[in-house]
């Protein structure tokens, strides 16, 4: 029998970290059970030869590819868009690309603008400071000044714009557009013990020079030398409850396959936008039969993506291809809302440098690009180290038939039902992932570039996982209160990117990140009265 | 077949004359073809989770060409290599990105392409800083976010 502890963490990913962090100075006994263990950075593909092949295999970001013992299968036939995820300390911030906009002050009032979905029930202004402390914990570079966000002070410079944002940013100043250099969570100087990126061009999977911040390199050493504790390959079953209804601890299975009870006087989740409604789901018992957290139906439901539209093509000079992060700039042009586009809220451009060698051959022979036979060569040293990509990160509205369910069959090694997602591309989306094409297609074309190709959705692009617990001050239309906090269980807690209310037209990390510091300092101020 | 060896000698010779069908050796460029021993043993020897697939498309090609590839007159060979590519789908996939992985991470194809043969880290590349002059005009614009 395990001792309770005072706040049980399930999940050691972006939110999971960043709340461990953050409540640690409370010197409560915290303790967080992740299901992956610490990865060894010495073993990531680009230490090796085969550094681009792993990529479809024990490096895949579909954890259904990859198959790890770590990871749970997903059953995702019927989406267009396949959920990718990495499974271990750090979470899927292990793979991450490292981009790291924030969502802007619309984002939260989208209803009160626009008319569609629903306000937030925090804003910009609210998170702000945990924003810019979450910037400084993570390492975040960039460029003070940019007209399209409100203002923020990046702790290190920009990532150099390189061969590929030359040729971009020439084009988007020939168009008129906005573009800057991203914020990103790569180290652009030496940065809190972390060495500074050498452009080894492999931050997607994973960076072996620890230039970039996954959680398990930033949050978690410092969490860890404040007292939490974390204990690895635990997997979590189930939330239980006593005769109050309030959460009595979890059910696990832990590194020896053995199921094990750990009490607890707190549980906050931190398992991502499906790992999340899948634990609650897995929760049922005769006061919760739909699942823990659920009088309101809403968990699992309105589950967000930000389909990618990604276009490219070939010019003349060389680019960058895998020779630097595949971040590089960003433009806002299209991220706020104007009705006479077709389509109301808007997308973010992010653009890329290239692609490696192989990278460049598969891709372009599944695209018909690529001869067999003796044209092969020429064509390929035409293409290779010439991609320009870019990709409109279009804002998903939620709806409630996309979801997240239990799959009646697939289960994962220790036989827990396995997620199953339904998914469809909404109309609104639809119409702005044409108008991101036509206008990328503009970029290209300024940009000269031959040969452009379209992938829209990316198949495996599910790697923002949103909406799927929201927050909100009514308990009919949403999971969790204003400060993450289950309406239902009143000693549950939600942080990662299921409490997102919209999705805006960003990526998210920043922003789950921002909002789990915030429900972690919520907490502190309420902890004499936290279930009243 | 031994455990060790994922395909029959029959698919190892097909899976050859197929590798260097869809990439031939060629003097203008000074490069193997991905019938190359060196190459092909670096296929069989990473097959791995990939063998399942590229066994069902090497089955595929036997049934399409009826003998083995490589005894095949070059106008057959080719329409059948064709015929392959047409029938697509996840295992003719994995095949294709099988002899395209291993070729393009052959030391002589690397340096033809004018590469250096080595991982990335930890050496990694420089990357030129660029001329944020170009960002002037984006500067002068106005604010471009919504208050809310
Ligand atoms: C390929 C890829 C590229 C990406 N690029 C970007 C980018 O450029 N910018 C950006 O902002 N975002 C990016 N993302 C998304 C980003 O990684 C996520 O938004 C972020 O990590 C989500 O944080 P989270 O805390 O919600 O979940 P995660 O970081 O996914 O962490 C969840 C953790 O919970 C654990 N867990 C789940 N279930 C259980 C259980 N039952 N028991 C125990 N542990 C459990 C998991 O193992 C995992 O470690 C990318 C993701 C991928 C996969
Ligand atoms: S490009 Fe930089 S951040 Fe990315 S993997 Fe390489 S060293 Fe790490």
């Amino acid at each position: 029998m395990n001792d309770p502890v005072d706040v049980l963490i399930i999940g050691a990913g972006a939110s999971g970290a960043a709340v461990a962090w953050s409540l640690a100075e409370t010197k409560m006994h915290i303790l967080c059970l992740e299901q992956g263990g610490w990865m060894n950075p010495a073993q990531y593909p680009s230490t090796g030869r085969d550094w681009e092949a792993r990529f479809w295999g024990d490096y895949s970001p579909s954890p259904n590819i990859r198959g790890r013992r770590e990871d749970y299968p997903i059953n995702d036939d019927n989406s267009p868009i396949k959920v990718v995820n990495f499974n271990a300390v750090g979470g899927s911030t292990i793979f991450y690309t490292a981009h790291f906009p924030r969502l802007h002050p619309s984002d939260f009032r989208v209803k009160s603008l626009d008319g569609v979905a629903d306000d937030w029930p925090v804003d910009y202004d609210t998170l702000a400071p945990f924003f810019a402390e979450n910037d400084r914990m993570m390492g975040v570079s960039g460029l003070a000044g940019d007209p399209a966000v409100p203002p923020r002070d990046p702790p290190m410079p920009p990532l150099p714009m390189g061969r590929s944002g030359a040729i971009f940013a020439k084009a988007m100043n020939r168009l008129g557009w906005h573009w800057w250099p991203s914020d990103t969570t790569v180290a652009t100087v030496d940065y809190e013990g972390r060495a500074k990126c050498i452009n080894l061009g492999h931050c997607t999977p994973a960076c072996a020079q620890g230039a970039k911040a996954s959680t398990d390199i930033t949050y978690w050493p410092v969490a860890q030398r404040a007292g939490v504790e974390l204990k690895t390959h635990c997997r979590v079953h189930e939330i239980t409850t006593n005769g109050d209804g309030m959460a009595a601890g979890v059910v696990y299975y832990d590194a020896d396959g053995k199921e094990q009870f750990q009490a607890a006087h707190v549980v906050v989740l931190a398992c991502n936008g499906i790992g999340t409604p899948r634990l609650l789901l897995n929760s049922t018992s005769g006061k919760f039969p739909n699942g823990l957290a659920n009088s309101s139906g809403l968990v699992g439901r309105n589950l967000m993506f930000h389909p990618y539209a990604q276009v490219y093509g070939y010019v003349a000079d060389e680019t960058d291809s895998n020779r630097a992060p595949p971040t590089c700039l960003w433009s806002k042009e299209f991220y706020e809302t104007d009705r006479s586009r077709g389509f109301v809220r808007g997308y973010s451009f992010q653009f890329g440098r290239g692609v490696g060698p192989i990278m460049e051959a598969v891709t372009s022979e599944q695209k018909g690009l690529l001869p067999w036979g003796a044209a092969h060569h020429a064509v390929f040293r035409r293409l290779n180290g010439h991609r320009l990509t870019l990709s409109a990160i279009c804002e998903d509205l939620p709806e409630a038939h996309n979801r997240v369910t239990l799959d009646p069959v697939l289960k994962d090694c220790h036989g827990i039902p396995a997620p199953k997602i339904d998914y469809t591309i909404g109309e609104n989306t639809a119409r702005m992932m044409a108008h991101g094409i036509a206008r990328a297609k503009d970029v290209l074309a300024a940009c000269e570039a031959t040969d452009i190709c379209v992938n829209s959705p990316i198949l495996y692009g599910g790697w923002h996982l949103l909406g799927t617990a929201r927050m909100g001050t009514d308990p009919e239309s949403s999971v969790v209160n204003e400060w993450g906090r289950s309406h239902d269980v009143k000693n549950l807690f939600i942080v990662d990117g299921s409490l997102f209310v919209t999705s805006g037209g960003v990526n998210p990390t920043s922003t789950i990140q921002a909002l789990a510091l915030y429900v972690a300092d919520q907490m502190k101020q309420r902890l004499a009265n936290l279930f009243d | 077949m031994p455990a060790d060896n994922p395909l029959t000698p029959a698919q190892e010779a097909d899976l050859a004359a197929i590798a260097g069908f869809i990439i031939p050796a060629s003097d203008e460029f000074d490069v193997p073809g991905a019938d190359d021993p060196a190459i092909q043993a670096d296929m069989l020897a990473t097959l791995g989770r990939d063998a399942p697939l590229v066994r069902e498309a090497l089955d595929v090609l036997a049934r399409l060409a009826g003998a083995p590839l490589g005894d095949l007159d070059p106008a057959r060979r080719e329409a059948v290599a064709l015929a392959l590519r047409a029938v697509g789908g996840p295992a003719v996939a994995a095949l294709t990105r099988v002899v395209l992985q291993c070729y393009y991470r052959d030391d002589r194809v690397v340096r033809s392409l004018g590469l250096e043969p080595r991982p990335p880290y930890p050496q990694g590349h420089v990357l030129p800083d660029g001329d944020w002059s170009l960002l002037d005009p984006v500067r002068a614009r106005p604010p471009l976010w919504r208050r809310a």
